[in-house]
């Protein structure tokens, strides 16, 4: 397989999120969810955030997939200044540039398996030749060239995840985010899964992988952990080429801080 | 999302919940087969009022004698008073009078007892003149019509009408056999072809005689001259006015009166309809009212249910966001989807008003006349209280943020 040789140092980062905070308001009670992540991911990436249950992840992950915008902070995606964006805008760039794939698959059962995968091209304005060869390319590449006109209930858990990531993978996007995408599979599945994603970054996808198992956050090249809506890099390197890009990446480091500390201590590029 | 893969989308959305959209339609199915019906019910009993009433004749004129005052100052209503005589009619034959009538049948009416051998009949018995045949449009389907030479002779016999005819002598042919009506023995010359009922009568229910025979043998001395109604005919729909006028103008100079004072009545089919229809016309109307409130009933059942569809494809509808859906295609997919609703109940419904109406007329004996206009005007008052309906629903999925729509669970 020829990898395309990937340079970060001299490209825009596909996620730059500075100081990114997330405040939730339930009638008097401000609860922060995110409490300044900054974090850039670069073309070709496979990151793993890892955090437990309440640590901001789904808050995170929302945020990165342009579902919610941030409360304060700047976040571009792809050069693209995403922040400040309204609900239209957000359906716009969530349509080119972001492939999802949920913990729930989030198929729709009456559809077929390439009516699923076509949807975001729908949505986007392709016609429908076009989208019918897409999404039965898309489903080859994810081995499921014989299942193209099957209805999820006829398919097993792993394989509607790999319809569920073939339709991640249609609109060709900027950026794979992937949420507990294994969570609801058996060991098998959850190694054909990965397998899969594995494949991608080899054919360099960006993949953010979000996850509170530690096995699956092995498998990304770069692992972070969110605790209490603050990000702590714990495998910084980068697709193991013998350089550290740790630099480059100006995670916000937090020392694992003590229980009930307000104050993050944000790390920043030498 | 172009609008073929906007309607694609709603459909599935519809057709993935078959029997839920099935009851939605229902709702509105029934009030536009409601609707259709009631109008087509009101609108069959006009036509019928309109039919009984050409059958009084064409470009006809009828006139009654007006309102008498008793000595105590008590008023009654039409036809009550006897100011309408045979010189009435003689005057207005005359084509320097009235150049614009065709022709005048005076009619001099009471109700007698007819007897044939052992059956005894009672009815209208008419007096009048060879003119009424053609004023009043009828045919005789055997023997003959009264005749001018009958008329002048003051001849002894007599025209049944179908009805009449039955009952004295069965299924037997009348013509040729006798009759007794008040002592005098006329003879039967012909029979009435069938026409059934008008406004104001049975029409096979009466006998013709000469109105000489019917002045000299049947009336009382004290109405000898007196006629009960005076048909003028106009020459065309087009002289039926003028007619009008020249009726007026002569009785009011003969009876020496103003319009004021006038002591006739004179009436024209046109009227005759207005009158009969009116009551028509309103019940039509509430029955109409109350079946559009049917068909708003079955709006907000759309609504209801739209609204059921919203929250219960929350997820679905999270996901078609997340992965592009603008708001503005979300709201399009739920509105098309409720304003489907309410086209598909209300093309139904009026598939079951015409069911309806072919049924009902063998069930209730009551004529149903459908109208295009109202049915296309069915259909397309669905369609609107179905985007009516959607709405606000469609506006709360538009609304629903994706993160919250794909958390629930």
């Amino acid at each position: 397989m020829s990898t395309v040789e990937i340079q970060p140092e001299h490209q825009l980062p596909i996620l730059d999120l500075v100081d990114v905070r997330k405040t939730y308001r339930a009638g008097d009670l401000e609860v922060e969810a995110l409490r300044g992540i900054t974090l850039r991911v670069h073309t070709g990436e496979h990151v793993a955030i890892v955090g437990p249950s309440g640590s901001g992840k789904s808050t995170l992950m929302h945020v990165l997939g342009c579902l919610d915008v941030p409360t304060s902070g700047t976040y571009s995606l792809a050069g693209v200044d995403v922040a400040g964006m309204g609900e239209r805008e957000l359906a716009v760039v969530r349509n080119r540039r972001i492939g999802f794939v949920f913990q729930q698959f989030n198929l729709l059962p009456k559809l077929s398996a390439w009516r699923n995968v076509e949807l975001p091209l729908c949505y986007a304005g392709v016609d429908r030749a076009e989208r019918r060869r897409r999404a039965v390319h898309s489903l080859e590449r994810v081995g499921l060239a014989d299942r193209v006109d099957h209805r999820p209930g006829e398919l097993s858990g792993g394989q509607q995840q790999r319809v569920a990531i073939a339709r991640a993978l249609v609109t060709e996007p900027d950026l794979i985010l992937a949420d507990e995408p294994t969570g609801n599979l058996d060991s098998r599945s959850t190694e054909d899964v990965l397998g899969l994603f594995e494949e991608l970054r080899n054919a360099g996808r960006t993949i953010v992988l979000i996850t509170h198992d530690n096995d699956v956050a092995t498998t990304a090249g770069r692992v972070l952990r969110i605790r209490d809506g603050l990000l702590d890099e714990l495998v910084g390197a980068h697709r193991g080429d013998g350089t550290s890009h740790q630099a480059d990446h100006a995670a916000t480091v937090a020392p694992p801080s003590p229980r009930g500390s307000t104050t993050p201590v944000t790390g920043t590029a030498p | 999302m172009n609008l073929r893969e906007t309607v694609r989308t709603s459909w599935e959305g519809i057709r993935s919940h078959q029997l839920r959209s099935v009851l939605t339609m229902l709702g509105i199915l029934i009030g536009v087969a409601a609707v259709i019906l009631t109008v087509g019910l009101g609108q069959g009993a006009q036509a019928q009022v309109a039919a009984s009433i050409d059958k009084l004749g064409s470009n006809l004129l009828v006139v009654y004698p007006g309102s008498a005052t008793t000595t105590t100052g008590v008023r009654g209503g039409r036809g009550t008073a006897s100011t309408l005589t045979t010189r009435d009619a003689t005057a207005l034959a005359d084509p320097t009078v009235a150049p614009d009538v065709a022709a005048v049948a005076p009619v001099a009416s009471s109700s007698l007892a007819l007897t044939a051998g052992a059956s005894s009949w009672s009815t209208s018995v008419v007096g009048t003149t060879p003119s009424w045949q053609e004023v009043r449009s009828r045919t005789v389907s055997s023997g003959r019509f009264i005749t001018q030479t009958d008329l002048d002779q003051g001849n002894q016999v007599v025209v049944l009408g179908t009805t009449t005819a039955t009952q004295l002598f069965g299924q037997r042919n009348p013509v040729g056999q006798t009759v007794t009506i008040g002592g005098s023995t006329v003879t039967v010359i012909g029979e009435l072809a069938s026409i059934g009922s008008s406004p104001t009568a049975d029409e096979d229910d009466q006998a013709i005689v000469p109105q000489t025979t019917f002045v000299s043998r049947l009336a009382t001395t004290a109405n000898r001259t007196t006629l009960t109604t005076i048909y003028v005919q106009a020459k065309s729909q087009n002289a039926l006015p003028a007619a009008y006028q020249e009726t007026d103008q002569a009785l009011l100079t003969l009876h020496g009166v103003t319009a004021q004072t006038s002591d006739v009545t004179i009436a024209s089919q046109q009227s005759l309809l207005q009158t009969a229809t009116a009551t028509d016309k309103t019940l039509t109307v509430l029955l109409a009212g109350v079946a559009g409130i049917s068909l708003l009933v079955g709006g907000l059942g759309v609504m209801n249910i739209m609204l059921v569809s919203v929250t219960e494809r929350i997820r679905e509808i999270g996901l078609r966001k997340a992965l592009g859906a603008t708001p503005s295609a979300v709201r399009r997919q739920f509105l098309l989807e409720a304003a489907s609703l309410g086209v598909g109940g209300g093309v139904l419904g009026v598939l079951l008003g015409v069911l309806g109406a072919l049924a009902l007329p063998r069930l209730l004996g009551q004529p149903v006349t459908l109208s295009v206009l109202a049915a296309a005007a069915a259909v397309a008052i669905s369609l609107v209280i179905g985007l009516v309906a959607g709405v606000y629903p469609a506006s709360r999925a538009a609304r629903l943020a994706p993160i919250d729509a794909l958390r629930s669970d």
